[in-house]
């Protein structure tokens, strides 16, 4: 198609006041990285809407690219043309022309941002409905129901015209929230809860936890598959920390009564976590956890776990049902990966009949016998950082 | 050098060979291994069956990787008959398939299965309404050939796997192997389709058999249990990533060269009617955009293959897994092209790295060797 730039709508964000442009600036960050990759398009952010400029880059390719952006709610191909009257509905015209095949209906959605402009909403409809009718022979109007929507924008600056309306993928651009620490284990949960925090703009950094030899090195690597998924909502960029926790576990397995062995393994990956959260300077801590799912995941565990910290933690799926996690999990492509049987942090060293209702007294009780702090600290230091980015990627896409 | 054999294998792209020496210096692994260069292998292999399954508009796990078409042509009619042979003992065919078709089914015969090889007409094309009255209460697979190799007729699939529809119980396999990059076809419609590696600039050795999803087959290799129990064997990764990015790039240039494949036809066909020798056996409509065969009256076919092969023309006489048995070609005979005449036929197949500048230059050495040996014979 002949168009010059892709117009980008934003959605809940125009809501925003004081703070939009750092809405804005977030957003123009996330395309910017998205497309990165292509020398001449450049992004033009305005409080309004968002423009890429395509200077002869492939505009279709960058339509795949943003379509999985946070924080537009629509975007279109589109021209940009002078306000002389003349010219828009050449351009109109030969827009329109690349989009239309025979019997297809239309219609003109006229704005006028510009109040200063001559034509109102009604004789700009007229005018362009009117020039395309008479030079496409057959061109029907339906104004409830167009095949065509050809849009129409006069702004201050110039005249905006594009005929399709593509969806965004909704939600708030990414870092807009602020950051935080997603507790990836590699199960189908914890993914998509780290897809729905980016989704509601934070910018997230994922910790895993790691027991060689009783987790493999394949359980990692899954794991970094499911990181390679959500980076693709980030423009193909995101953050893992692999954390050691063999020496932790062992001790906690030494220690502790078998029945409360799971509690205090998970009030130590979030000591661990909380850690790590505060060196990187994020907020809150986003688990996968949903109510009653499993034994870690009663009211009463998740009280007496979360009694180690007073960080927020943020739990996208606690009222969502196994189904619809699914779904998401399918939808992102994470699902496939999750389901490989590899063990991980979570099902090595369970015990056969974990408590579901853990007592904070008891679990206080049985850790008070032995130090964990240099334990966290060793874990903490030899956490390893695994930078995910497009480039990296770019060896096994050749074979490909 | 001209190679107008491209049906009986075509040059693995360079970028596909490529491919292959990396993976497998690089990520040598058993997929099924535990340690992570197990793993790295057993990605590959998974990014390879996705890519292949977004490609062809199906299921990851609806593809089992093989040997190429003659093991997915065996998997797919020994797998399926061996599996429903409780609930009958029919299955039904055609007269022009390939011999990895042909044989398997002799060989099931053999084993007390019966067969109904359906006729085709003279264009090569069998007749829907014979495959309706074949079937019976007792029919179980169906399988029909998509392209045919020896003269490129495309056969109703789509009307058949309609039909077919209204038979629950009856499996549709196609061999696809000549039409993949060619001919469209709608995997939706089949149960079981065989594709091969080196048929699309692929490797020799790698294939793939689609079984349509919640469909059941008895595996040929059992062992391992790989590719979902199957195929066992250990996966031949390298060869499957290859297989994956051949695809790849056989589909883009389908999208960008099909009309100028189509061109390069034409050329060739109005080219070698003007002389009076010729008869063109490849029907003018319904068959497939890379084949042409045709008899030059008079002049064994080998002889001719050879006296090109001089002039670095590469072609074919009949398909090339019957070509060194000097059977005259099957299907020919089958369509009602007299023997005299079928075994002078010769077979150019195309690929997209052909050019006009070839055919018009092919077309001229076929007028010229006619006219040499014409003046020898006289």
């Amino acid at each position: 198609m002949n168009y010059d730039r892709i117009l980008i709508r934003y959605g809940e964000i125009s809501t925003k006041g004081r703070n939009r442009n750092h809405f804005v600036d977030k957003m123009k960050k996330s395309i910017q990285r998205a497309i990165s990759d292509f020398p001449n398009a450049k992004v033009q952010g305005q409080r309004e809407r968002m423009y890429i400029v395509l200077n002869g880059d492939n505009g279709e390719e960058i339509i795949e690219r943003i379509k999985g952006i946070f924080g537009i709610s629509s975007f279109s191909p589109a021209v940009k043309t002078s306000k002389d009257m003349e010219e828009m509905k050449e351009a109109a015209l030969q827009l329109f022309r690349d989009v239309y095949e025979e019997g297809k209906t239309f219609k003109i959605s006229a704005r006028r941002a510009d109040k200063t402009y001559a034509l109102d909403t009604n004789e700009l409809n007229r005018e362009f409905g009117a020039h395309l009718l008479k030079n496409i022979p057959n061109l029907k109007v339906d104004v409830k129901n167009p095949d065509i929507d050809l849009r129409v924008e006069v702004r201050e600056e110039a005249t905006y015209l594009s005929c399709e309306n593509i969806p965004g993928a909704g939600g708030l651009p990414i870092g807009s929230s602020g950051k935080a620490m997603l507790m990836l284990s590699g199960g189908i949960d914890s993914p998509v809860a780290g897809f729905l925090a980016m989704k509601r703009g934070l910018e997230i950094e994922a910790v895993h936890f790691f027991s060689p030899p009783f987790t493999s090195e394949r359980s990692k690597q899954k794991v970094v598959e499911l990181a390679e998924k959500l980076a693709k909502a980030n423009g193909g960029y995101f953050t893992l920390h692999v954390v050691p926790f063999t020496a932790t576990q062992q001790l906690i397995h030494k220690q502790v009564p078998e029945n409360y062995t799971m509690t205090t393994t998970r009030r130590l990956m979030l000591r661990i976590t909380d850690a790590l959260r505060e060196r990187h300077e994020a907020l809150a801590i986003v688990t996968g956890e949903s109510l009653g799912q499993v034994a870690s995941q009663t009211l009463e565990s998740m009280f007496t776990i979360n009694d180690v910290t007073a960080t927020p933690i943020l739990r996208p799926l606690i009222m969502m049902d196994k189904t619809d996690i699914i779904k998401i999990a399918q939808d992102i492509d994470t699902h496939d990966i999750s389901i490989q049987p590899f063990e991980d942090c979570c099902t090595v060293f369970v015990p056969a009949s974990p408590k579901t209702k853990p007592k904070k007294e008891k679990v206080e009780f049985y850790e008070s016998f032995v130090d964990f702090e240099p334990l966290i600290k060793d874990a903490v230091e030899g956490t390893e950082t695994i930078h995910i980015s497009p480039k990296v990627k770019e060896e096994i896409e050749d074979l490909f | 050098m001209i190679y107008f054999d491209n049906s009986a294998t075509t040059k693995p792209y360079k970028e596909v060979v490529d491919s292959f020496v990396k993976v497998t210096t690089d990520f040598f692994g058993n997929p099924s291994s535990l340690h992570r260069i197990g793993g790295e292998a057993d990605k590959l292999l998974m990014k390879a069956r996705k890519q292949i399954a977004d490609l062809l508009n199906i299921k990851a796990n609806e593809i089992i990787f093989t040997s190429g078409g003659t093991e997915s042509n065996n998997l797919a009619i020994k797998g399926a008959a061996l599996m429903y042979k409780n609930r009958g003992k029919h299955i039904i065919t055609t007269d022009i398939e390939h011999p990895s078709v042909r044989e398997t089914f002799e060989q099931l015969e053999e084993l007390g299965f019966e067969v109904t090889y359906l006729p085709v007409d003279e264009e090569g094309r069998i007749n829907v309404a014979d495959m309706e009255k074949a079937i019976s209460r007792n029919t179980i697979l169906v399988s029909v050939m998509h392209v045919n190799n020896e003269v490129g007729t495309i056969q109703p699939i789509e009307e058949i796997g309609r039909l077919l529809k209204n038979y629950p119980k009856v499996l549709f396999h196609v061999d696809h192997v000549q039409g993949v990059g060619k001919v469209p076809l709608d995997l939706n419609l089949v149960d079981l389709c065989s594709f091969s590696a080196h048929k699309f600039h692929g490797l020799k050795g790698t294939g793939l058999l689609y079984i349509h999803e919640g469909i059941q087959i008895s595996p040929l290799l059992t062992g391992g249990g790989q590719e979902r129990k199957y195929r066992s064997g250990t996966e031949n990764v390298a060869g499957f990533v290859a297989l994956a990015k051949a695809l790849r790039m056989t589909l883009e240039n389908e999208k960008k060269f099909l009309g100028n494949i189509v061109k390069i036809k034409e050329t060739i066909i109005q080219g070698i009617n003007e002389l009076e020798e010729i008869t063109i056996h490849t029907p003018a409509r319904g068959s497939a955009p890379h084949i042409v065969n045709f008899s030059i009256k008079g002049f064994k076919a080998e002889v001719f293959l050879h006296a090109l092969e001089e002039k670095d023309i590469y072609v074919s006489t009949t398909s090339a897994c019957s070509s060194k048995k000097h059977t005259t070609s099957s299907t020919l005979l089958s369509m009602g092209v007299p023997e005299e005449i079928a075994k002078s036929a010769i077979r150019i197949s195309l690929t997209y790295e052909n050019t006009i500048e070839e055919a018009i230059f092919v077309v001229k050495a076929i007028k010229e060797t006619v006219n040499k040996l014409k003046e020898v014979m006289n």
